[in-house]
């Protein structure tokens, strides 16, 4: 599903974030990238969401080389990724609904269509009661799920997360997990940066620790998950 | 089983043909922008304002030219001709000639105007009284005054002219409408200045539309950042703000319109009034409906274009990074 193929990110300033990175996740996996912050996490989801793009090496997502997505295509190219951010990304000048449904306006889905859609979305994260008021009013956990109900609300192959328990408590936290775990028992393939290790020993999934922009230890795919 | 949650899990969102999005889309995001406008009144209203301000004045400038065509317009048929006889033509001679012309239909009323009379008249009025004794004779020939008829049109006024060219007596018709001729040529230059200032004051528009979209895609600096993120187009996120563009420039059109014709309104009986002091029957002439619907369909258009220049060129700094 992602692929990673000698990727390197310089800045102008010569630093680099990513130095010759070259990484495979398969289509179905969920994989935890973690790493101290500044160990190029977050440069390594950019890229994926065409946010960034690497000054060498190539990215390739779901087939497509994302050197080659111009920067017309960009739009259409990120409405297949689901994205959840650390501070949720959500607008407060509209409610709950409209938040998760604003990926199938843009998309252009029909009102029922997104009505339906945007149900289920919610009803998966357990925020279905709670559509019509404002995310500012909810808890930061609540509206961490709405990020996520948004994030999955298209349907996505694939979504991508970039320290999604960040702000949470642990309890929270897990609770976040979970229910990435249940999107990718049905299929979705998850990318999720953390540095929250103790939570990702507890899943048991592959493990891609970033250290000064290289791998530090390969992952280990093979490894039962250990899921309680 | 695995297999057909996945299938479920993972779907396209199934979207409309098209056209439907497209008006889809745009009905609900002009709905969302005129609601948007009537949630701040008091900004939209000094934006549509001034907006109205700057298309009434050139509206209120070529209302007057049109006005002052009109009225002036009337003026070209009731003019006299001036009919300058032959030197060697009599005065006996000039009154048969005089006798000919008001015998057509087209004339109202035939003056003559003796040469000695004439000199007379030009001798106390010129102040050449002395230029004049140091001349022979009376340089002056008779001259025949030709009012034509009131329902001449001005086809049948270039005839009567040639007709008296034509006449073996005549040496020269001198038509006193060159002033009233002069005077449409100059309205016909204001009438153009008129169109260069609005096209500058369009421009104003522009620039006034301009800011007030840049500023609004500044204060949604964040939310296009987020729709960006989760796939919005260019056009996506341009889009509410070309409404509220055309919705500024529409609302300043019809605002515009109104005004001038309240001070049509305003203006007509004291000017009905004055006319009756000299001719009668004069009526102010309003904007026809081809130019209230040119001055809201510009506003509209300026509008549009100003809020597409500034939108697309504020939006493209906005990168999520």
């Amino acid at each position: 599903m992602i692929r990673f193929e000698n990727v390197t990110r310089r800045f102008p300033g010569g630093q680099e974030a990513l130095s010759g990175l070259s990484l495979n996740i398969d289509a179905g996996e969920m994989v935890f990238v973690t790493g101290h912050s500044g160990a190029g996490k977050s440069t390594l989801l950019k890229l994926v969401a065409l946010i960034d793009r690497p000054t060498g090496g190539q990215v390739i997502v779901d087939g497509q080389n994302t050197a080659r997505v111009k920067r017309r295509r960009i739009p259409a190219y990120r409405r297949q990724i689901g994205m959840v951010f650390q501070d949720h990304k959500l607008l407060y000048d509209r409610p709950v609904f409209d938040n998760v449904g604003l990926p199938l306006i843009i998309a252009g889905a029909g009102p029922r269509e997104t009505g339906r859609r945007v149900r289920a979305a919610l009803e998966q994260v357990g925020l279905l009661q709670k559509e019509k008021r404002n995310p500012e009013t909810l808890s930061a956990g609540e509206q961490q799920r709405v990020g996520i109900a948004r994030a999955i609300v298209t349907r996505p192959k694939l979504l991508i997360a970039d320290e999604p328990t960040g702000n949470l408590d642990p309890d929270l936290s897990l609770e976040v997990m979970r229910i990435f775990r249940r999107f990718n028992e049905v299929g979705v393939t998850l990318m999720i940066a953390s540095h929250d290790i103790g939570l990702i020993d507890r899943l048991g999934c592959r493990r891609i620790e970033l250290e000064e922009g290289r791998l530090a230890a390969p992952g280990d795919p093979a490894e039962e998950p250990a899921w309680p | 089983m695995a297999v057909s949650r996945h299938k479920d899990a993972v779907a396209p969102v199934r979207t409309r043909g098209p056209v439907s999005i497209w008006f889809g889309r745009h009905g609900s995001t002009a709905a969302a922008s005129f609601r948007k406008l009537v949630r701040q009144p008091f900004s939209t209203l000094m934006i549509v304002g001034v907006i109205a301000i700057t298309l009434a004045i050139p509206s209120v400038l070529h209302l007057m030219v049109k006005n002052a065509l009109a009225i002036s317009g009337g003026w070209d048929d009731a003019l006299d001709f001036s009919v300058f006889l032959e030197d060697d033509v009599s005065l006996e001679e000039a009154g048969s000639v005089r006798d000919l012309i008001l015998q057509r239909a087209d004339v109202a009323s035939v003056t003559l105007v003796g040469r000695d009379e004439a000199l007379a008249e030009f001798r106390e009025q010129s102040g050449f009284g002395a230029a004049l004794d140091q001349l022979d004779g009376n340089p002056l020939p008779h001259t025949l005054v030709v009012r034509p008829g009131a329902l001449n049109t001005p086809e049948t006024i270039g005839l009567l002219r040639e007709e008296l060219t034509n006449l073996p007596e005549t040496a020269a018709v001198q038509v006193d409408t060159d002033w009233v001729q002069r005077f449409h040529a100059i309205l016909a230059i204001v009438d153009q200045s008129i169109g260069i200032g609005a096209a500058l004051l369009g421009l104003a528009i522009l620039v006034i539309i301009g800011n007030t979209i840049r500023l609004d895609v500044e204060n949604r600096r964040d939310e296009i950042e987020v729709v960006k993120l989760i796939g919005a187009s260019d056009g996506f996120v341009r889009r509410p703000f070309l409404w509220s563009g055309l919705l500024y420039g529409f609302l300043g059109g019809v605002l515009a319109v109104l005004l001038v014709h309240l001070g049509v309104f305003l203006l007509d009986e004291p000017v009905t009034r004055l006319a009756g002091l000299y001719r009668g029957n004069v009526e102010l002439l309003r904007l026809s409906l081809e130019e209230s619907a040119l001055v809201i369909g510009g506003g509209a258009a300026l509008g549009l274009v100003g809020s597409w220049f500034a939108a697309s060129r504020r939006m493209r700094a906005i990168e999520p990074g």
